[in-house]
């Protein structure tokens, strides 16, 4: 997977180290996400068939999933038969490959894009620009993003990390033909972009999206969004080309019912977002052209646990209740997947030889906030725990783990150490040595005791007996 | 009823006051507790740090040594929540292991369900007169779905004011070895749980995990606050006696 962040140095406790020292950083993550938060519990909370609904998600979710090999070849004879073209991309290059070659055929040289993680995962912009084709993102988050020369560091609202004045300061600088009065006033930002993005699309020719879900039976892709200006991409320019990932599938008209539910409620806290489209094939003087997008997901497919994480409907409902989230910021995950769902997906998708994707798999305290919010049911903590058994581990670790293994594996050993404890407890510094030190530079650790439990139990015991 | 104590690892080896307050507890209520000697620990640190071939091990050893009693009383939500939720994920369906963990496992109880869901008691005659909030700890909390059982208990303390925690449902950080592998988020995260303790005023801090109780109660030592931190156990075996 992804270019985006590769080359991104580090590990994810180093990453997140620099993120928790930030203070404004921390606040802005703090209040987006309680706000979210709220909303979300509060309309998930007004409906009494949540659970339900969430059960229905999951079941077909995995009922595609399942036979994902036959609802494919269906959408592409659907597809084909409304007059669009389907292309198959077995990895980020040859999707790329297959975008430029398509918008060149075009003679453009410019294209607007509709806010899309696929297309982000693979770094589409990027690899369009290397040939010439500049690609300018269309939603008013992505736009910070992409004119701050910046990463995305949420699902949902890519720029969270970015506050008000920050925002002005970018579009000052980046924007052309921007009003020099500009305020940080919210509506006075959301104006300007919108005069810089009216004038996109009345000249370009060619979009660029992505889809929140495809529909097998009939070969319809949906966009869900909330500024219509997806809405504009998909309908005024004549090539519309979507990149979508595999794992988008529903099989039938019928089942988008139980997501338009349960993705606007899990996103925004809204009990429906503003803009629904829907396209099937193409529609007169409109070429259209479906990119579908494996990039390491059959790999994904094919394992037991993990599999589950392909349910995901990227609504970023467990982004904004991670703890470690709120606290790491997005950035840290070093993929445009962040927050639990992005440290189960991310070394999936990309495997775990780098530090980085090596450590995502422990960018949790497994608290479980996030399962209990995912709509479809995606238990995260147990995809976590199994990344974990197949994750790279220090050698010095692996003999620590192998000697308390080798403890615990008999009580009289554990007595034994638990009174060499006892007696050496004297001689355990207040500050520890080693990655120990973690522990004590920030919290005091507890005094060993006298005795166990153990020995005061068989001690009492035998006093009692001989009572 | 054959009832046979879990004091975990922890416990036993840095918290026993927390073991022996369950043992007086239990006793005080008419149960007749054992402590079988070969117990050890259940395997969560393995199996959560991605060791699961150790922890499978653990798992195996626990179901020995827990086999034949009516049930198993463990004062740790974190504990009882792996035996009863992960242990079944660590067996292949239909092995040896896999029927010994479905035999052991619905009998292991965390030590407020077993109180009011087996011995149907919310009163257990305890006696604590002092400011007491009360953290849910994560694994009690999502994983056991303890629900407010250990508030109800609490409530029943005769001399006992609980104060609701603002953000009781929060993580605090611990989270096992994620507490030494990302000791930055883990450290800001007990700082926040702190800050919401103090907002309380209350003297002392109750859960019913005493390896969470570690982590917060060394950041509150370590800011030198002066609240306490006590197991839910060590409160409810509290008596007027031993006041
Ligand atoms: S994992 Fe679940 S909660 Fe997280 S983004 Fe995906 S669907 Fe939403």
């Amino acid at each position: 997977m992804s270019a985006t962040f590769i080359g991104m140095p580090g590990s994810f406790p180093k990453n997140a180290e620099k993120a928790v020292q930030n203070s404004q950083l921390r606040f802005n993550l703090r209040k987006a996400t309680h706000t979210i938060r709220g909303k979300r519990a509060s309309v998930v909370g007004e409906l009494p068939d949540w659970q339900e609904l969430r059960a229905a998600g999951k079941a077909i979710k995995d009922h595609t999933l399942r036979n994902l090999d036959r609802y494919l070849i269906q959408m592409e004879e659907a597809v084909t038969r409304a007059g669009g073209t389907v292309h198959w991309a077995r990895d980020a290059a040859e999707a790329n490959r297959i975008v430029a070659g398509l918008v060149k055929a075009t003679g453009e040289t410019e294209v607007v894009k509709v806010k899309s993680m696929a297309t982000q995962e693979i770094n589409l912009n990027d690899a369009l620009a290397a040939e010439g084709i500049t690609a300018y993102e269309t939603d008013l988050a992505e736009l910070i993003v992409q004119l701050g020369d910046d990463f995305p560091s949420h699902i949902l609202v890519p720029a969270i990390h970015r506050n008000r004045s920050e925002i002005r300061e970018i579009f000052l600088d980046k924007m052309p033909k921007v009003p020099e009065n500009l305020t940080d006033d919210p509506p006075a930002l959301a104006e300007a972009a919108r005069l810089h993005l009216r004038e996109r699309f009345l000249k370009s020719k060619v979009a660029i999206s992505g889809a929140n879900f495809m529909v097998a039976e009939t070969g319809t892709l949906v966009v869900l969004e909330s500024e219509g200006n997806g809405r504009m991409c998909l309908t005024l320019p004549r090539t519309l080309i979507s990149v979508v990932g595999i794992e988008k599938l529903l099989p039938s008209w019928r089942d988008l019912e139980v997501f338009l539910q349960l993705l606007p409620r899990s996103s925004t806290g809204e009990r429906m977002n503003p803009y629904t489209s829907m396209w099937t094939g193409a529609v007169e003087g409109q070429d259209f052209h479906l990119v579908l997008l494996d990039n390491g997901r059959t790999d994904v497919l094919a394992d037991e646990v993990g599999r589950q994480a392909l349910r995901c409907i990227r609504c970023s409902a467990c982004l904004n209740v991670c703890p470690v989230y709120e606290r790491a910021g997005g950035h840290a995950y070093g993929s445009v997947y962040p927050g639990p769902i992005g440290a189960i997906l991310t070394p999936q998708l990309r495997g775990m030889g780098s530090d980085l994707d090596a450590s995502l798999p422990y960018a949790s305290s497994l608290c479980g906030a996030c399962y209990e919010v995912c709509p479809v049911a995606i238990d995260i903590p147990e995809v976590l725990v199994d990344l974990r058994a197949k994750a790279p581990h220090a050698a010095a670790e692996r003999a620590g783990m192998k000697v308390a293994g080798w403890i615990f594996n008999d009580h009289k050993r554990l007595a034994k150490a638990q009174r060499a404890a006892t007696k050496l407890r004297k001689l355990v510094p207040k500050r520890l040595p080693g990655p120990l030190s973690a522990w004590t530079d920030t919290r005091d650790i507890p005094e060993i005791p006298d005795e166990s439990f153990r020995d005061w139990w068989e001690r009492t015991r035998r006093s009692e007996r001989s009572e | 009823m054959r009832v046979a104590l879990f004091i975990t690892c922890v416990n036993d080896t840095l918290f026993p006051g927390t073991g022996k307050a369950v043992v007086s507890l239990l006793r005080r209520l008419g149960c007749d507790v054992d402590f079988p000697a070969a117990q050890t620990c259940c395997g969560q640190m393995h199996v959560n740090t991605g060791y699961r071939a150790e922890g499978v091990r653990l798992a195996r050893h626990f179901t020995e040594v827990f086999a034949g009693y009516d049930a198993v009383v463990a004062p740790s939500g974190s504990c009882a929540a792996m035996v009863r939720e992960q242990y079944p994920k660590l067996a292949r369906p239909g092995s040896k292991g896999a029927a010994a963990i479905a035999e052991v496992a619905p009998k292991v109880y965390e030590l407020s369900e077993f109180l009011i869901d087996v011995l149907k008691v919310e009163d257990v005659g305890a006696y604590f007169p002092h400011r007491v909030t009360y953290h849910p700890t994560c694994h009690s909390l999502r994983g056991l779905h303890l629900g407010d059982r250990p508030t109800r208990l609490l409530q029943h303390v005769r001399g006992l004011e609980l104060v609701p925690l603002p953000g009781a449902e929060e993580c605090c950080g611990f989270g096992g070895t994620f507490a030494v592998k990302n000791p930055a988020v883990s450290a800001a995260m007990g700082a926040d749980k702190t800050r919401s303790i103090l907002d309380t005023g209350a003297e002392v801090l109750c859960a019913a995990d005493n390896s969470c109780l570690m982590h917060i109660g060394g950041t509150l030592s370590r800011q030198k606050t002066g609240v306490r931190t006590m197991h839910l156990a060590e409160i409810l075996a509290s008596t007027e006696e031993v006041q």
